[in-house]
């Protein structure tokens, strides 16, 4: 067996008691390898006993799943309306000249951080109150 | 001494982690509390009931020995606090999240303790007669679902807490679960008690990492207290449309989140099939103290009309003051706004404020007399849905806010109705083109072959026109509230701001 082969084996047996276990799935694949790719939904789909197609219709539906690994750190920045209406629009020349070919900048639709944008997100850390320099900041650091 | 921060993800965005690491250092005991909600004032540190804020790691001294200018007093007598009724926020800023003691010790599990004492029917009883409806944006009253759900003949049962909070404006949900998680769990218990069910799922979006965290670390704790009842969190994939509650079960089932048809109901066929209980993180919250002893009729006793209790309302965007004020229903978007948000951050004058998240109606400042009550907002093609309130100042840009609710349509759609998969990419370019000033023919039209195509342009007028009607299709035809409400920000904007949208006519007349 493959090394996806036995990560994915063992995904698998971790979620075998739950009802629905297919998104806890991906998101251990896409957290494990950074995308969930066509070999791991045709591993997916014969562990669940469910079509490639039902796997591949899940994956590509959901924002959070890739089908390629990207292997540029991602900067997710709020573009939802509070932060439109605290000036996120006027950062974003900024903060793609900052970001250049290096960084993945995502715009995402609300951190919930919605009376103190613009905001951005790191992995799991959360940025607020971001003015263009310290937007370039979190990006330089990304 | 005693400090207290909050470790609340605002507060925490905004260096709570190293403020609270700072005293630490200098030997004070520090305890993560949950967040006041005076998000202006993040971080706040809060020393015996007295508040400094906001707080940076340059304050630290001057804060300890008392000559902070950052001081705002008695926290609980601020006015933004004073003024508030908390019922489902009554612990916020005063207890650890994740503390079981902390819980027990603010009148926590009285709420489970008397539902198991009087039964499930008379607890069903207590939710109708408290008036408490839906706080997703529907309004639905959860009595009668609940009522629905436990007159469903069926060996499997379940409670589905909507937690995928992802309209902009709101944070109420994440400050629920990230504030007072033990609520939620209680109120979920409860639920399950009532109709019967013992297992619970809380589907919370991918993008509240510390609200999933936190949790996971109280249901750990308070597994036994709960039982026989099971809960257990699932984390979204980052689509916003699972927060409509069908979607949100096809994806708990591990399925693509496209919307169901109704009927049925979820109340009858909902979770794999099983009669289900979906309500929102707010509605669930309030559960416990309508359940505590006089509480559901202190409950009916507040707000207006049919709009009963009290609504944690988010003030967001473009606010001098905002954070979370819960209050009871009645309260005008212009006290709201103007007395207790102080106007724009900005300084400018209000232009528009969206109530309800990217679904919701942009309300202009001549409509601020508005109660705010489910029913005097649909009267005016609004709706209070989540209860956040975007404020904007005079720069705002009206027409490319219309496109954006298009454009957010578009890219959210679930893809299963036409009207909503369809509908908003059309709607973008129709908003594209009444912007330009009107659609001028296209190389195709223009060939001599096409002779019997209009020979003239049409107008920024007659594009106004088939928006109209688009936004009509998308209202009525929709399977559900992203397509259907996708025009109620698009034709307000349009209705209260049209010199936004015709600005530019340069093209039609350059056409003519």
């Amino acid at each position: 067996m493959t090394d996806k082969a036995t990560l994915i084996g063992e995904i698998l047996a971790a979620h075998a008691h739950q009802e629905g276990p297919l998104l806890p799935i991906l998101h251990d694949v896409q957290h494990a390898l950074g995308c969930v790719d066509a070999e791991s939904e045709a591993l997916i789909a014969n562990g669940l006993n469910l079509s490639r197609a039902d796997v591949h219709g899940v994956v590509s539906f959901y924002h959070d799943y890739s089908s390629a690994a990207d292997p540029r750190p991602v900067v997710q920045i709020c573009r939802a309306e509070s932060c439109k209406s605290r000036g996120v629009e006027a950062l974003m020349d900024s903060a793609k000249a900052a970001a250049g070919a290096r960084v993945k900048l995502h715009t995402v639709y609300c951190l919930g951080l919605c009376s103190s944008g613009p905001n951005a997100r790191v992995g799991d850390t959360l940025y607020a109150r971001l003015d263009a320099a310290a937007l370039t900041q979190v990006i330089e650091n990304a | 001494m005693l400090i207290r921060i909050s470790d609340d993800a605002l507060a925490r965005a905004l260096g709570a982690d190293k403020l609270a690491a700072a005293f630490a250092a200098k030997g004070h005991e520090v305890h993560r509390v949950s967040s006041w909600g005076m998000h202006w004032l993040e971080p706040l540190v809060d020393i015996d009931g007295k508040g400094f804020g906001p707080a940076t790691l340059n304050d630290v001294d001057a804060i300890l020995d008392g000559s902070s200018a950052k001081a705002i007093g008695e926290i609980a007598q601020h006015s933004f606090i004073a003024g508030q009724q908390r019922l489902t926020f009554a612990r916020a800023g005063k207890t650890r999240p994740t503390s079981l003691d902390d819980y027990a010790a603010t009148g926590g599990w009285a709420g489970l303790d008397r539902a198991r004492a009087i039964g499930a029917a008379e607890t069903v009883a207590e939710v109708l007669a408290s008036g408490l409806r839906g706080r997703g944006g529907a309004g639905f009253p959860a009595g009668i679902k609940w009522q629905t759900v436990a007159n469903a003949p069926s060996p499997k049962k379940y409670i589905v807490c909507n937690a995928d909070e992802g309209d902009s404006a709101t944070f109420a949900d994440r400050m629920v679960m990230e504030g007072d998680p033990f609520q939620l769990i209680e109120g979920m218990a409860i639920a399950g008690h009532a109709v019967g069910a013992d297992q619970g799922y809380i589907y919370v979006r991918s993008e509240y990492p510390d609200a999933i965290s936190k949790l996971n670390a109280a249901l750990a704790q308070c597994a036994g207290i709960i039982a026989p009842f099971r809960c257990e969190v699932r984390v979204g994939a980052g689509a916003y449309v699972c927060g409509e509650e069908t979607s949100l079960l096809n994806s708990l089932e591990g399925k693509r989140g496209e919307v169901r048809a109704k009927p049925p109901l979820p109340a009858l066929e909902g979770l794999f099939g099983k009669p289900t209980v979906v309500n929102n993180v707010l509605t669930l919250a309030a559960i416990p103290h309508i359940l505590t002893e006089g509480g559901a009729s202190l409950y009916d006793s507040l707000g207006v009309n049919r709009s009963k209790g009290t609504m944690p309302i988010q003030l967001a965007g473009n606010i001098k003051h905002g954070g979370l004020y819960e209050v009871a229903f009645g309260i005008t978007l212009g006290e709201l706004v103007n007395d207790i948000g102080g106007g724009t951050e900005s300084g400018r004058p209000v232009k528009a404020v969206q109530v309800g998240g990217p679904l919701g109606a942009y309300l202009s400042p001549s409509q601020f007399d508005i109660p705010f009550d489910y029913e005097a907002y649909a009267a005016v093609d609004a709706l209070i849905g989540h209860a956040g309130i975007t404020v904007f100042d005079d720069s705002a840009d009206m027409g490319g806010m219309a496109r954006f609710a298009m454009e957010f349509c578009a890219a959210e759609s679930c893809g299963k109705c036409t009207p909503c998969r369809i509908g908003a990419v059309r709607g973008v370019e129709l908003i594209d083109r009444i912007l330009a000033g009107g659609r001028v023919r296209d190389t195709l039209e223009l060939a001599p072959q096409m002779h019997n195509v209009p020979s003239k342009t049409r107008t920024a007028e007659q594009e106004i026109e088939l928006l109209t009607d688009l936004c009509d299709t998308m209202k009525f035809g929709s399977l559900c509230a992203l397509g259907g409400f996708t025009p109620y920000p698009v034709m307000s904007a349009l209705k209260h701001w049209p010199e936004d949208f015709t600005g530019n006519t340069a093209v039609a007349e350059a056409a003519e």
